[in-house]
């Protein structure tokens, strides 16, 4: 019988298998942040062990950097402890780090791939579990604990138990204004926040084929909102002419054994999955969440919904407090929900094509007033390319803040943070209670959907800007 | 890593489901370094409220925590399990975990434990009614009691041995070192470098 991608590269990678127990996985790649290593360099530190693959291994700051006055001490004492932290720690044991101010720094999930590092066929951890996201390149790449760091840190392996396969298949043609962010949020929805757990996610299809990488990431980055750890897009002709010339990407023969190699990765056409989801593409709009959970969503079209409409209790619960947490009422539409912020940026949708997309809308615009909008980048270099094409001065213009890289608002570890009961529609991926700020309310969309509503002030897709340009 | 083989103590009936990783600890106490401290910022937007179930005086002291489906989903935080056992917190129940916090708990000596949802259902009723009420979590009969509540839990035999036994991880891998080094022979030369060698 066949195989598919996830099991093909998982048994590329076993080191050692044995009856009765987990499989032990080489990691090609680990990706390190301040945030969830620190404890792990301690653990390395008590146990006299050292960092077995410094070549396989990188770090930079993200989740816990100022996205103002980076060329000033950080503000926060503790937030500047913690980078501290982490550049001692690269120093003493002499991993590469892409420090605040670099100009490869940026969200971790960001700088992987336009590195190059992300590549077809690897295992790519990182103490994060948006690290799902590098699963758009076929690589088999999942979030892990600060144990696990310190394991691979300490071994350069990983042992686990082999998780089952789904696959989301999604055919046909995504209708205008419609995009991968959308996506994501109707398969979430439809699957629910439990249904990938257990499982890797495939994302497979004639509407999968057609997406640039940046949308594959953004796809895959979701994976673990849906429950599962990693989703991953075989690798094609896209993949492959993303990759070409990038810093890290082989060359000249290696690069033609590479690609090889990845072109053998697809799942065969006998192979099995043990679970199926189906998607028509032509049914989805643009999607926003309603909720307190990414599972929480509905067609921008839509009414919020009426909690005795669930029949099982417990989602009916979710449902109740959730419109409570929320300040929102059972019937009322989406449409007529006001924002107070806008937060462009994220793992999920802080590239380039994403702030194209958002730019493109806001040209010749104003926000609406009393609206706050930041634009935050997902790395420096894509905020210099966002430059060097002039969307920062389109940002500016039309009143959004534009800053630097890093987490920013999608997780409010840095002082970007929504008030308490101020509302945002952010681009990021998750919209839990205080997420985003304590007492914060989130409604996660698309970048398109972000622009408009930072334009009319309430959710809004680009269609309801009615003197929107063509093509948009 | 402390061993767990059984534990006994009062419970706390948590019923919410879907309870991330973010509403367990928020993320201004991940600035933290250390593996320690992270006690009062447990649930700490919840706790705001003199009438959520772990402010409540009959539920200090309390060690099992008994959970709606979907408990610790979202950020990969390994503090949320810090912040439980900071608390005092032994064994959590649910009918579903996810994924990356079930590896950080058993990683760290937080029995998680699945049950149905109608035991879960049982454990809440039982809780709520008698707030003395103790439930056993044993991993060695791999059985959750609890007055007339008996419910049989699996755990893969590798990760009950672990606890058990309280062994490191890291120890463990190490002792496959030539079948890592082998491994690492015979990696193809295309596969990425972050530093020159």
């Amino acid at each position: 019988m066949g195989r598919t991608l996830a099991e093909k590269v998982w048994d590329d990678h076993v080191v050692r298998r044995a009856e009765g127990e987990p499989d032990l996985l080489f990691i090609d790649l680990h990706l390190l942040h301040e945030v969830t290593s620190p404890q792990a360099f301690d653990g390395l530190r008590k146990s006299g062990r050292t960092v077995r693959r410094l070549d396989l291994t990188i770090a930079t700051e993200d989740h816990n950097t100022p996205t103002l006055d980076i060329d000033k001490p950080i503000a926060d004492p503790v937030s500047r402890v913690q980078l501290e932290t982490l550049r001692k720690n690269c120093a003493d044991f002499g991993v590469r780090l892409h420090p605040l101010g670099d100009v490869e720094q940026g969200v971790v999930h960001v700088v992987g791939p336009q590195l190059g590092l992300t590549q077809p066929g690897t295992t790519v951890v990182c103490g994060d579990s948006h690290t799902s996201t590098h699963g758009a390149f076929g690589a088999l790449a999942f979030g892990i604990g600060t144990s696990q760091v310190e394991h691979v840190l300490a071994t350069q392996t990983l042992p686990m138990a082999r998780p089952k396969t789904m696959a989301i298949t999604v055919d046909g043609e995504l209708p205008e204004g419609v995009t991968a962010k959308d996506l994501i949020l109707a398969i979430i929805a439809k699957i629910g926040t439990g249904g990938g757990q257990g499982y890797i996610l495939e994302y497979r299809g004639s509407a999968i084929e057609k997406l640039s990488m940046e949308a594959r990431m953004t796809i895959c980055n979701m994976s673990i909102e849906a429950g599962a750890r990693a989703g991953m897009i075989a690798p094609d002709e896209t993949t492959f002419e993303y990759l070409k010339g990038r810093p890290h990407a082989p060359e000249g023969a290696d690069w033609d054994a590479a690609v090889a190699y990845w072109k053998t990765l697809r799942t065969d056409d006998d192979a099995v999955f043990d679970a199926e989801v189906v998607i028509d593409a032509a049914e989805l709009a643009p999607f926003v969440t309603w909720g307190t959970n990414p599972g929480q969503g509905a067609p921008l079209s839509s009414t919020v919904p009426d909690p005795a409409s669930y029949e099982d209790a417990s989602e009916r619960l979710a449902a109740e407090k959730a419109l409570e947490y929320m300040g929102l009422e059972a019937g009322q539409p989406l449409r007529s929900i006001q924002v107070d912020t806008v937060f462009v940026g994220s793992c999920t949708n802080g590239r380039i094509e994403d702030l194209r997309a958002a730019a493109a809308l806001l040209k010749d615009r104003k926000i609406a007033d009393g609206v706050r909008m930041l634009v935050v980048p997902g790395s420096a270099r894509v905020g210099l390319q966002a430059v060097s094409e002039g969307l920062d001065l389109v940002f500016k213009e039309a009143g959004a803040e534009w800053r630097h890289a890093g987490c920013s608002m999608c997780l409010g570890m840095n002082p970007d943070q929504l008030a308490p009961g101020e509302r945002s529609a952010s681009t990021s991926n998750r919209n839990f209670e205080g997420r985003q700020g304590k007492g914060g309310r989130t409604h996660l969309v698309s970048p398109p959907v972000a622009a408009a509503t930072a334009v009319l002030g309430r959710l809004a897709s680009p269609a309801d800007l009615s003197d929107a340009p063509a093509g948009v | 890593m402390e061993a767990f083989t059984t534990h006994t103590g009062r419970a706390v009936p948590l019923r919410r489901s879907n309870v991330d990783t973010d509403q367990i600890i928020p993320a201004h106490w991940l600035k933290k370094v250390t593996r320690d401290g992270f006690e009062d910022g447990l649930f700490e937007a919840w706790r705001k409220d003199p009438e959520f179930v772990l402010n409540r005086p009959e539920r200090h002291g309390a060690t099992v925590l008994v959970a709606g489906p979907d408990f610790g989903t979202g950020s990969s935080r390994e503090h949320a399990v810090w912040a439980l056992q900071n608390y005092g917190f032994k064994a959590v129940i649910s009918s579903r975990f996810a994924d990356i916090f079930r590896g950080n708990s058993l990683k760290n000596g937080l029995l998680t434990v699945v049950l149905d949802q109608k035991t879960v259902d049982a454990l809440w009723e039982l809780t709520e009614q008698d707030p003395q009420t103790e439930v056993t979590v044993d991993l060695v009969a791999r059985e959750v009691r609890a007055e007339s509540i008996t419910a049989p839990f699996e755990l893969d035999e590798n990760s009950r041995w672990r606890l058990l036994n309280g062994l490191d991880d890291i120890s463990i891998t190490l002792q496959n070192e030539a079948d890592i080094a082998a491994y690492e022979a015979k990696r193809p030369s295309f596969k990425p470098r972050t530093l020159p060698v």
